[in-house]
């Protein structure tokens, strides 16, 4: 009895002790975080989000804003090497380039943690990276459309992200396979619409003439949100309901697309989470407190939303964000 | 402004272009490209020509090629002006995002969307301003001033927006972009008003000949009496202008203002349709209504491919393929070629 209250009193300790741990982990740690730039509504989210998780955890994060250019981003870095901060975030602008600075960070002992996008170069040159996997993203809003339609015969149409882009890629690539061996859906259309509002509604005004009208098309799949947002303004301009005549399905999750979930005219969206900082903090704590070496890929969740996800609430949590 | 009596242009320029007989009208190059373009989509979508009504408007895929013509053809109006004084505006699309991006967030404010279009409108010329002065006074060279406006712009248009797209649900701004006026779709009413204005105020004054003449060789046109400068700074803000009322449309359509992709590489749309209506880069005489026809080439093309089903990685290719079989045929080279081929003589 009393082995088992000491021991309960140790593990409780323990527990004490560790929490303490928690709540300190990264308290008062200086982290540098080299931002891209503000290229997208998503990535200004990511930026907001990042500062948030860093206060909620007590860092200092010392943030840079690179304009879109790699020469910024080095210059930031080297400078966060000469401040010696505790750890270094990288958003990566290209994938190339990058050795002869994470070199210089980790002969400083800094660690470095990519976010978002990859690097080619030695992996022992950033402790991990934090990133979604496109693929699967595909293959989630794929899979809510197979279940979606059921045995329904189903002509899909697709928006593709900017060609030749990895997004515009393994999305797709995630879709088919989600789609392969159904007999009943079939992608009839697949054309560029450049991950723009405007590109989206133009692309889907040509379907929707070349098929029927629409009559002929029972969902459409948007590489992102904001070509889908664009689609179904053509899908109203042609005199269809967008939502219930033809299904709409698109990746990111940014507010807008919640609003259109709650006027009933979107069904589903996979969202590309801005919170890449978070496990990234995450792997940093686990790696100073326990020496845990995280896994060289952390994959973010993608997460599957449909109108039965409180739309109005994250579309309101969202907004605020820099979308 | 009085017509000058003296013809300014050097020798052996081809005289001015007079009203011609419709009959010409359609065998000009321009006139051929666009119909064979809208054959080939004929052949490709068989249900390409259909117009019917729908919703108190006219619906088809003619009508979005004219709809979405639209706003590179207005680009082009301005562009023809200054591509005739032999200088470029390179920095149309970036103010098409500065003239969008103002409207969304003014209304976005709570300020009266006539005001705002107004003060998006103001925008446009005060950016067409600024780069009449720097090719005027500061005497810059236009491609190097506009580049100036066309980098900064869209960063003065995202700091405007704060990065995000401003959405919107004001009824005047989204009348603009999509609304309908006797069953045309507002864009293509805008482009065409705006495209007779301007061909008149060219074409029925002296205005035409002055910019054809400060075109052909600046300095000659000052000597001769006439403000060239003040005819620069005209034209360099009337394609401010136009570039704002494209600005406006383009936000209107997609009921929100996207500072980073609004008007994206629209500029060399509107090059190209001004080059394809026969305009020379080299200054001298211009043709609005065949640039406006040049516009609508290019977006023939553009929905041809969306409707003609090739994968997306053909674009581009078929795209350029199209646009060089077109310059061909307006060269000097194929001109000559076609004077020699039996039965051309008139």
């Amino acid at each position: 009895m009393k082995l088992i209250k000491t021991l309960a009193l140790g593990a409780g300790l323990a527990g004490l002790l560790m929490s303490a741990a928690y709540a300190e982990g990264l308290q008062g740690k200086v982290i540098g975080f080299s931002q891209i730039g503000s290229e997208s509504g998503w990535r200004a989210a990511e930026t907001s989000v990042t500062k948030a998780e860093a206060e909620a955890r007590g860092i200092d994060l010392k943030f840079a804003d690179a304009q879109q250019k790699q020469e910024n981003q080095i210059k930031a870095i080297r400078g966060f090497i000469a401040q010696g901060v505790d750890a270094i975030l990288v958003a990566p602008v290209v994938a190339t380039g990058w050795e002869e600075v994470l070199t210089e960070a980790k002969e400083a002992n800094i660690p470095v943690v990519l976010l978002d996008r990859g690097i080619e170069g030695p992996e022992d040159l950033y402790l991990t990276s934090v990133a979604s996997d496109q693929v699967k993203e595909g293959r989630v809003a794929g899979e809510w459309l197979v279940g979606a339609v059921g045995d329904k015969q189903c002509n899909v149409v697709e928006l593709q992200g900017t060609v030749g882009s990895s997004p515009a890629i393994n999305r797709k690539q995630g879709f088919e396979e989600a789609l392969a061996g159904k007999a009943n859906l079939a992608i009839i259309r697949s054309q560029t619409g450049d991950f723009t509002r405007s590109k989206g509604k133009e692309v889907m005004e040509g379907f929707l003439k070349a098929e029927g009208g629409g009559a002929n098309i029972c969902a459409v799949y948007a590489h992102n949100d904001d070509m889908a947002v664009g689609a179904i303004q053509a899908i109203k301009d042609a005199g269809l309901k967008p939502g219930t005549d033809i299904l709409v399905v698109s990746i990111d999750a940014v507010p807008d697309i919640f609003a259109a979930m709650v006027a009933g005219e979107a069904n589903a969206t996979v969202e590309l989470t801005p919170n890449m900082a978070g496990p990234a903090f995450d792997a940093l704590q686990a790696y100073w407190d326990a020496g845990t070496e995280p896994a060289k890929f952390i994959i973010t969740e993608s997460k599957l939303y449909t109108p039965a996800d409180d739309p109005q609430g994250e579309y309101d949590r969202r907004k605020g964000l820099g979308y | 402004m009085t017509r000058p009596t003296v013809d300014l242009r050097p020798t052996g320029q081809p005289p001015l272009p007079r009203p011609r007989p419709i009959a010409t009208f359609f065998t000009r190059p321009q006139v051929i490209a666009l119909a064979a373009v809208l054959l080939v989509n004929w052949a490709l979508f068989p249900g390409f020509f259909t117009i019917t009504w729908q919703d108190g408007r006219l619906f088809g895929s003619l009508i979005d090629v004219l709809n979405r013509g639209a706003p590179v053809a207005i680009l082009a109006i301005g562009m023809t002006m200054v591509i005739a004084t032999k200088g470029v505006d390179l920095s149309v699309g970036a103010v098409m995002a500065i003239s969008g991006a103002t409207a969304a967030t003014l209304v976005t404010n709570g300020v009266p969307a006539p005001v705002a279009v107004l003060a998006a409108l103001g925008t446009g010329v005060l950016c067409g301003l600024w780069n009449g002065i720097l090719v005027t006074l500061l005497d810059i060279q236009p491609i190097i001033a506009t580049l100036v406006l066309m980098v900064a712009g869209r960063g003065l248009a995202q700091l405007i927006t704060e990065g995000t797209i401003v959405t919107f649900a004001d009824p005047l701004l989204i009348f603009i972009g999509t609304g309908s006026f006797l069953g045309l779709p507002m864009p293509v009413v805008i482009a065409l008003v705006l495209m007779i204005l301007a061909t008149l105020l060219v074409r029925r004054t002296a205005l035409g000949l002055l910019i054809e003449a400060v075109g052909v060789n600046r300095s000659a046109a000052r000597f001769a009496g006439l403000k060239a400068n003040a005819l620069l700074l005209i034209v360099y803000t009337f394609a401010g202008f136009c570039a704002a009322i494209s600005g406006l449309i383009v936000a209107g359509d997609i009921r929100g203002a996207d500072a980073n992709n609004a008007g994206l590489w629209l500029e060399l749309d509107a090059i190209l349709a001004v080059v394809i209506g026969g305009t020379s880069l080299m200054g001298g005489r211009f043709s609005i209504p065949m640039a406006v026809l040049g516009a609508m080439i290019i977006q023939a093309m553009n929905t041809g491919i969306l409707i003609s089903g090739f994968s997306p990685e053909f674009n581009l290719v078929v795209k350029s393929a199209v646009i060089i079989v077109i310059l061909v045929l307006q060269s000097p080279l194929s001109a000559r070629l076609f004077r020699r081929l039996p039965g051309a003589q008139k």
